[in-house]
């Protein structure tokens, strides 16, 4: 179905990567945020906050990243689309939460706007050494999607996409950003709200005796409901069955738990969002993602001057992790380089894909601020060898 | 071609402003390119605010400047830290009553502007930041007048549209007539010879 | 909205034996509560309060939290949410914001309120969210094996203080009050009758209500403590309660066997979190302010 046109903010803008991202929620339809301030993330709700009102919906400034994460599932449950806005420390805290939305199968959408860490680490500087947490950061087994915008317009664009997603699926998307991206002010097309594509929720059309509300239908993915409709139904984080009864049978939590990533699978698969370039000839593939894939891209524009056949494999999903895609690539080029803002987080993943087909080379930063395209460019020399 | 300027003063000058006008107008009223970026935190606090433009033909990979081709300062303290970087050749905008010229950086184009006492001609000092990017204009004539107006016009409240509407109608002007003068005393350059990465 | 629970629904089904039965998940019984425990004497009475107050049951969603009184939202046959431990308050904040027409009762236990939730319920009570919590104040953590919670009085020996608590334990009445509840009484599981309708009462009070139920935990607090089994703590409360309506809650303590202050301590009359909103958005925006549309079936 189209966006809501009371969301969509239809035109030419100068917009932060914050700022742009607040209004891909609005145009995804998400009309209840819940909050706790942090850098450098806050600017998202702050947009929201002046935005909602006359939107139709609610922000709400909770005490703490804990219950901003929970209060927008209870918002969900409630009917909303809805969503939270984190950095690092907050990220960690809201950990709890993204397994909660995991095995209640919960569509919402968190935004961390990535800082140097740990702990507090650089508030107002950037870094992606949050891309693991986002994957493995909650206990036990469950699969998220994880979208890496690289400009403000992605921010934008990507943000309906990850609200979709997380409506298709039924899982917590992370909203990859960084502190450059959230922060760099560039131009932003909002189009029509009629040439924009939100996924509805997935409601159940069957009748409270007949439904289960967490029985999957052919794509794994069970159909929902809401509060307040008549269906009686139970949520729980206790492994549960196709009623969502809590139980402690070993055959239902595998059941259960295996669904959790299989129904991902379709989207690891064929459905990854990449964006490819020169990699026809390439004899080495830079594997990058976020800010760091345009910083990337000057270095394979600098190698193809010098003659040395690079190319681009660009991370927009990041997780789960495009496997199939790396692996066919690592019987084409020599290496893979994997430039990324952390002292090596994706890269295993492409050395796990590339299964020694290929050489993987990292080049890893702390953070602070992105890569020295030089930096990068020497790698790809030192990989083309 | 590839311009990277920065913007720097005190807080409350409208340093970040000055720079949203900049690159709006060349990305959206020029259809170009431009990525702003502004420092934030405890650098950002405490009394200094500095901003960066890259404006461009084409679309913009590299997020930060590198050397600014045009540093704009609007206070003592960053014309001190950020004159250094100036690219050679480059050009340095100053608000003149402001800003104490010491070492000029080798090479340096350098144009003054009174631009607070210009902002308090039209009773509001504020808008001296609008002042600066009208004079911006007209030194560098990096992006159209027509499309620095629009995009100040889009960047203001209504309320405050005709007063910094004014203000960079006053900066432009004082931009135009000392170029003229300079052209007329033999001294002006052309304004876009710098020497540019890419 | 509380005035839309008007439509009474308690069909008795065929072959049913207990009045109850329509509120609870029977497939789901026997439930995993402890001989001798509360916390199924606070369900009966809050089935009693849903039935009095004729409440539209489709409308009404009941939020836990995590340990023996957190089971209770899979007993109740409502739409009910079992949530993180501490976070039932925030996920019922969300969920009533969204869906404003739900009636969202907060049943939960007393180391999950007050401890790991405790930031939760004051910023709920200060902003007077229109959501009632009920506690089940077992004097500890049950579930885990009977350790101290922020309520186990002093001298009480617990799974963690084998010598005896000393450090002070809260108020949950005073705590409430002083954060700016609405409403805020107490009762123990010897109060049957006042208790259901005490949450009768709540459920129909507007803004953030508050009920403690002061509740046995044979196995792993009186026996520990030697003071006998369910029976004689009944015993206990029905001796040592002294029912005080208005009470300052600074005066209503627990000790480990002292006086049971009990009785409606708070009815005060303050805008709630949702009013308090809309009127800021009506002064502020004017005709600009578009009410909230979040809980609509299309979205």
């Amino acid at each position: 179905m189209h966006a809501d046109p009371k969301g969509v903010l239809t035109g030419v803008h100068f917009l932060d990567g914050d700022h742009a991202c607040c209004e891909g929620t609005l145009a995804a339809g998400a009309r209840f945020a819940a909050g706790y301030p942090i850098t450098p993330s806050t600017e998202v709700v702050e947009r929201f906050a002046s935005r909602i009102p006359t939107v139709g919906g609610i922000f709400i400034q909770m005490e703490d990243e804990l219950a901003a994460s929970i209060a927008i599932q209870g918002a969900v449950w409630g009917g909303a689309k809805a969503f939270t806005v984190t950095s690092g420390p907050g990220f960690s805290l809201m950990m709890e939460h993204i397994g909660y939305a995991a095995i209640t199968e919960t569509p919402c959408v968190f935004v961390n706007v990535q800082r140097g860490g740990p702990s507090t680490g650089l508030p107002t500087l950037p870094a992606q050494a949050d891309m693991m947490q986002a994957r493995w950061g909650s206990h036990g087994d469950y699969g998220i999607i994880a979208l890496c915008p690289n400009s403000p317009q992605e921010c934008f664009d990507l943000t309906i996409t990850g609200f979709n997603l997380a409506e298709e699926f039924r899982v917590p998307v992370m909203m990859m950003l960084d502190e450059c991206v959230g922060h760099m002010t560039e131009k932003v097309i909002i189009p029509p709200a009629d040439q924009i594509e939100v996924s509805p929720r997935r409601y159940t059309h069957k009748p409270p005796a007949e439904y289960h509300p967490f029985e999957p239908g052919e794509d794994l993915v069970p159909e929902m409901v809401k509060a307040g409709d008549g269906y009686r139904f139970h949520v729980t984080g206790l492994t549960h069955d196709e009623r969502g009864y809590p139980s402690m049978d070993v055959a239902t939590q595998d059941r259960l738990v295996r669904r959790l990533l299989d129904k991902l699978k379709p989207f690891s698969n064929g459905r990854a969002i990449c964006d490819t370039a020169d990699l026809e000839d390439a004899e080495v593939a830079v594997v990058s993602y976020g800010i760091t894939s345009r910083v990337a891209q000057r270095a394979i524009e600098l190698a193809r001057t010098r003659g040395i056949r690079a190319g681009k494999f660009r991370l927009i999903s990041a997780w789960p992790f495009p496997e199939q895609h790396i692996a066919a690539l690592a019987g084409r080029v020599k290496a893979f380089v994997v430039p990324e803002l952390n002292l090596g987080q994706m890269v295993h993943e492409v050395e796990r894909a590339a299964a020694g087909r290929a050489k993987v080379i990292p080049v890893s930063h702390a953070g602070g601020t992105v890569h020295d395209p030089e930096v990068i460019l020497k790698a790809i020399v030192e990989a083309a060898k | 071609m590839l311009t990277e300027i920065r913007v720097a003063g005190f807080g409350g000058q409208g340093v970040i402003l000055a720079a949203i006008v900049v690159g709006k107008a060349k990305a959206i009223f020029e259809g170009a390119y431009a990525t702003m970026t502004q420092s934030f935190g405890p650098e950002a606090r405490g009394g200094s605010s500095s901003a960066q433009c890259i404006l461009s033909d084409d679309p913009i990979l590299y997020p930060y400047i590198t050397r600014p081709d045009v540093l704009v300062v609007m206070s003592q303290e960053a014309y001190t830290r950020f004159s250094p970087d100036l690219k050679h050749g480059g050009i340095l905008i100053v608000e003149q009553d402001l800003v104490h010229l010491g070492n000029v950086p080798a090479g340096a184009r350098v144009y003054g502007v009174p631009a607070t006492r210009l902002a308090e001609e039209l009773g509001r000092k504020v808008v001296l930041n609008i002042v600066m990017v009208g004079f911006l204009g007209a030194v560098t004539g990096l992006v159209a007048a027509d499309a620095l107006r629009n995009a100040v016009k889009d960047s203001v409240p209504p309320a405050l549209e005709k007063l910094n509407l004014q203000a960079f109608d006053k900066g432009f002007e004082y931009g135009s007539h000392l170029m003229q003068k300079l052209v007329e005393e033999g001294q002006a350059e052309p304004v876009l010879s710098f020497e540019s990465e890419s | 909205m509380s005035e839309q629970l008007l439509e009474v629904e308690c069909e008795i089904p065929e072959g049913s034996f207990n009045p109850v039965e329509p509120f609870l998940r029977m497939d789901r019984i026997p439930h995993i509560w402890c001989a001798g425990c509360g916390i199924g004497t606070t369900v009966n009475c809050f089935t009693r309060a849903l039935l009095e107050s004729k409440a539209n049951l489709d409308k009404v969603a009941i939020v836990s939290g995590i340990g023996c009184t957190g089971r209770v939202a899979g007993y109740a046959r409502l739409d009910s949410f079992h949530t993180t431990h501490g976070r039932a308050i925030p996920f019922a904040t969300g969920l009533k914001l969204a869906n404003p027409e739900l009636q969202v009762v907060v049943y939960s236990g007393d180391g999950d309120l007050f401890a790991i939730g405790g930031n939760h319920f004051i910023h709920a009570a200060r902003r007077n969210m229109d959501i009632k919590v009920i506690c089940v104040n077992n004097l500890t953590y049950a579930m885990t094996g009977g350790q101290t919670a922020p309520t186990t009085p002093s001298h009480v020996i617990s799974a963690t203080a084998p010598y005896g608590v000393f450090e002070p334990a809260f108020n949950l009445v005073q705590l409430a009050d002083a954060c700016g509840a609405s409403y805020v009484a107490r009762w123990t599981t010897f109060h049957v009758k006042q208790l259901a309708r005490s949450m009768e009462e709540v459920l129909k009070k507007k803004g953030f209500g508050f009920i403690e139920i002061v509740s046995p935990c044979p196995t792993l607090y009186q026996r520990r403590n030697k003071m006998g089994d369910g029976l004689d703590t009944m015993k206990y409360y029905k001796q040592a309660s002294k029912i005080r309506h208005g009470a300052p809650t600074g005066e209503c303590s627990l000790t480990k066997s002292g006086e049971i202050v009990v009785g409606k301590f708070i009815d005060r009359e303050r805008p709630d979190y949702y009013e308090l909103l809309q009127a800021q958005m009506h002064e502020s925006l004017g005709d600009r302010y578009a009410e909230p549309e979040v809980g609509c079936s299309e979205c």
